[in-house]
């Protein structure tokens, strides 16, 4: 069976599962409203590949992100707090240019207007030194948190180059989850997905079965993730998979061209495919509305 | 006569091993090597025979890469100074694509091949 869905069938099974799935709003007026007490909003931005340069797939590469910032720090309730799931920077060799963009990175999203901002890495921070650079600026790269009763499970599965979560951080997953009750709400946050969405494009977590095994026996799981620079939805069983848009590159649908490059500017139609999510937490009906919005071509940096 | 009998035997001889030799040499796996350094493989296309089993000798020239063809179920990690085989015999004609999947820099979603596997 083919898990790849589009909206409208997402939306079909959201309604049996408990998760509503809202898409292409470009303001959504639930926001505005007053949120009972433990209902909460985070923002989810990914691959910002920030020191990326390639004219002919983004020609506004160091204006993108800052006007994402803005479209954050413009919108009408302010989130809970902000993520960011991997690729925050453009690999690099030379550790001094990782630094560097590492350090303007950071100072960019400094901007952001919340309280608290999460971030973890992609490959391209993380797989050229084991995460050495990253943590130095951002911290441990695998963590857990608790906000307004979920449990949010940061893993790291780009430290390793091959791609892997490792077992040592697969045993730290286990200790996790033995402390959870099977309904407790549970939200995945990574970079790679942790299914085979398309491995002949490295789509995928080498051992990533191996998590999805382990939360399996818990009935409110939900995973967010990067890595692929596009909306994708997808389940494995009960627990959903939702990636998000790139805020530097657009990537093609898997399988759908011979080789995996990114999709070209197009100034008919600016930013087309880069932008960022809401993720609205509704805490009585246990499920999650999700919002996407694009990069305002008009703002001004 | 006697020496009529040596020239036979010797023929004999040397047509079986002739024979022998032509038949173990076609069960012989064939050997493709590729060689992978930031961020290619050379070579970047390699043609194998169905049905005929096949060697895959892989050499790094610089850092660990990997060497990845999920369609063809083949995967290999490429550490330099240790070259690394992964047998198999291709079951179905078609081009089969491989990859980098060790994280090797900033061309490492460059770095791919083809397969092609003839009737």
């Amino acid at each position: 069976m083919n898990n790849e869905m589009d909206r409208r069938e997402f939306l079909k099974l959201a309604g049996v599962g408990g998760v509503v799935f809202l898409s292409g709003l470009s303001a959504n007026p639930a926001l505005s409203l007053a949120l009972p007490t433990k209902d909460f909003f985070f923002v989810q931005l990914s691959d910002t590949h920030w020191g990326f340069e390639g004219a002919k797939v983004n020609p506004d590469a160091k204006g993108t992100l800052i006007k994402a910032v803005k479209e954050v720090n413009s919108l009408k309730q302010k989130p809970d707090f902000i993520v960011f799931t991997g690729d925050l920077t453009q690999t690099t060799d030379d550790v001094s240019v990782r630094k560097a963009r590492m350090k303007e990175f950071r100072s960019i999203v400094g901007e952001l207007d919340a309280k608290i901002v999460r971030f973890m890495p992609g490959e391209h921070d993380a797989s050229l030194d084991n995460g050495e650079t990253y943590k130095e600026f951002f911290g441990e790269t695998h963590y857990t948190f608790d906000h307004k009763g979920v449990h949010f499970i940061v893993i790291d599965n780009v430290s390793d180059p091959t791609g892997s979560i490792g077992e040592a951080q697969l045993e730290w997953l286990k200790q996790d989850l033995s402390k959870r009750k099977r309904d407790d709400n549970i939200v995945v946050l990574t970079h790679r997905p942790l299914f085979d969405l398309y491995p002949q494009w490295d789509w995928a977590t080498k051992d990533g079965a191996k998590a999805i095994d382990m939360l399996m026996p818990f009935t409110n799981v939900t995973v967010f993730y990067g890595h692929v620079h596009q909306e994708n939805h997808h389940m494995t069983g009960h627990i959903a998979h939702h990636s998000a848009n790139s805020l530097m590159l657009p990537m093609p649908v898997a399988g759908s061209m011979p080789k995996r490059q990114p999709i070209l500017w197009n100034n008919a139609e600016p930013y087309k495919g880069l932008g960022f999510r809401n993720v609205l937490s509704k805490s009585k009906k246990d499920q999650f509305e999700l919002s996407e919005y694009g990069i305002n071509a008009e703002a001004r940096v | 006569m006697k020496k009529f009998f040596e020239t036979f035997v010797v023929l004999t001889l040397c047509f079986g091993y002739s024979i022998w030799s032509t038949a173990i040499g076609s069960n012989e796996p064939s050997l493709v090597k590729i060689s992978a350094k930031k961020f290619e493989f050379t070579p970047k296309q390699v043609t194998v025979k169905k049905g005929i089993p096949c060697i895959i000798q892989l050499t790094s020239e610089d850092r660990t890469h990997g060497f990845s063809s999920p369609a063809l179920n083949l995967r290999a990690d490429i550490a330099p100074g240790k070259p690394t085989e992964i047998k198999f015999t291709p079951q179905k004609a078609g081009d089969y694509n491989f990859f980098c999947d060790v994280f090797c820099g900033s061309g490492h979603e460059d770095m791919e091949g083809k397969i092609t596997v003839i009737e």
